[in-house]
């Protein structure tokens, strides 16, 4: 997808919390990915640093925490395991699962001084 | 600027006037980070160790805190569509955002569309591409008021720019809204606008595996328009095949086979969006 409207969503919420929060520095941010969020991890890097120039998070450590994908199947009516959109259920082999989990994107926190 | 798909900001164009910017105005955003090295050409009589915003020292860590956020990277656009969405429920307008590849054959099925419509229903259009207004101009053609959106450098249509979009257009209520969006599979399958669903469109001379390729966007859409159909008996497409596909990645998606060149399809799709607009004008809260 567009990781470089992302970083720059990154930057403003960051931005956000600088002001609140009142600190010197930014020394990392923590993302959480789904893994089946559409978001490719090392154009995101590549952006980020490139967004960041100038701005309070600029030189700050990038941690990015993967979440695992989760669906619901509806044949087995159970949860599974799914690594990707296109993929059949491990149990049963249907295509019938809906995402549950793991297409999440969120910075979740900061690390400042 | 992107270097994978080409995106920028400060680039786009509403109906040829520049996008406002998104702060406030008259609220200066501090965008340099503060000096964090100082001259230091003296010993220090002491060291201290709980100076630091933390207050406290334990071995191995430094004074760094941490502050949490917990808020999606989108939060930003989906606020934006938030308020879009909530136009659109006050005023009945039923809006569907429209998206396919490059070439899916959007603006010739909205033309046919609109002329099927044929004033039975209020409605506009947004358009959304790179550079030009080529597509606006074919929607006024067919009397239908039309704004185009050109993102410049960007590879997708976002809430702020639709938002800015609909006060310029006057929407009536109880009215129909078309964003096409720009031309791109990929992209624009995570930004939200406020539409009430995202119609994608395959097309038969493009490749029955589009929804295993690109399924994010498949996965967005709650309907897919398989266009061109009037073509399959010269192609080599397999039609159930990329029905298949695309419940595969989308299990509840719709789908409808439609040409807009012969029609076939066009009175299931146009069956579709009139039952869209009565919904939203009975789940209108002005």
């Amino acid at each position: 997808m567009h990781e470089m409207s992302l970083a720059e969503g990154i930057v403003q919420l960051v931005e956000d919390a600088v002001r609140a929060d009142g600190c010197a520095r930014v020394r990392a941010v923590w993302l959480e990915i789904g893994q089946l969020a559409a978001v490719e991890k090392e154009s995101l890097r590549f952006c980020f640093d490139a967004v960041t120039r100038d701005t309070v998070v600029e030189g700050a450590r990038l941690e990015i925490i993967e979440t695992p994908g989760q669906g619901w199947c509806m044949k087995c009516e159970g949860n599974v395991a799914v690594t990707a959109l296109y993929e059949a259920c491990p149990v049963c082999g249907s295509y019938q699962i809906q995402v549950t989990g793991g297409d999440a994107m969120r910075v979740k926190e900061l690390e400042v001084e | 600027m992107c270097t994978t798909c080409g995106c920028g900001s400060g680039q786009t164009l509403i109906g040829g006037h520049q996008l406002k910017p998104r702060s406030k105005p008259g609220v200066p955003v501090q965008y340099r980070a503060p000096a964090t090295k100082t001259a230091h050409d003296h010993i220090h009589e002491a060291m201290d160790f709980g100076a630091g915003p933390a207050g406290a020292h334990a071995p191995g860590l430094s004074q760094a805190r941490m502050v949490r956020i917990e808020r999606d990277i989108l939060s930003k656009n989906d606020a934006y569509a938030g308020e879009n969405r909530s136009y659109f429920i006050r005023h009945g307008i039923f809006a569907l955002n429209l998206v396919s590849s490059p070439g899916s054959g959007k603006t010739t099925l909205l033309v046919k569309s609109i002329n099927a419509l044929n004033g039975g229903l209020p409605l506009a259009v947004i358009e959304g591409d790179q550079q030009t207004d080529n597509d606006a101009a074919r929607i006024r053609a067919t009397g239908a008021p039309a704004l185009q959106i050109n993102t410049g450098k960007g590879c997708h249509l976002d809430a702020h720019m639709v938002g800015q979009a609909i006060h310029q257009l006057h929407l009536q209520d109880d009215s129909l809204l078309l964003i096409e969006n720009v031309g791109n599979l990929v992209c624009p399958a995570g930004f939200d606008l406020g539409e009430a669903h995202k119609v994608a469109i395959l097309s038969v001379t493009e490749g029955e595996d589009k929804p295993l390729k690109y399924p994010d966007m498949f996965r967005a859409a709650d309907l897919m328009l398989l266009n061109k159909c009037d073509l399959l008996p010269y192609l080599d497409f397999d039609a159930a095949l990329a029905e298949e596909n695309a419940r595969r990645v989308n299990p509840q998606i719709q789908i409808i086979r439609i040409s807009a060149t012969t029609g076939e399809g066009m009175e299931a799709w146009l069956k579709w969006i009139r039952g869209g607009c009565r919904k939203a004008i009975a789940a209108k809260r002005p």
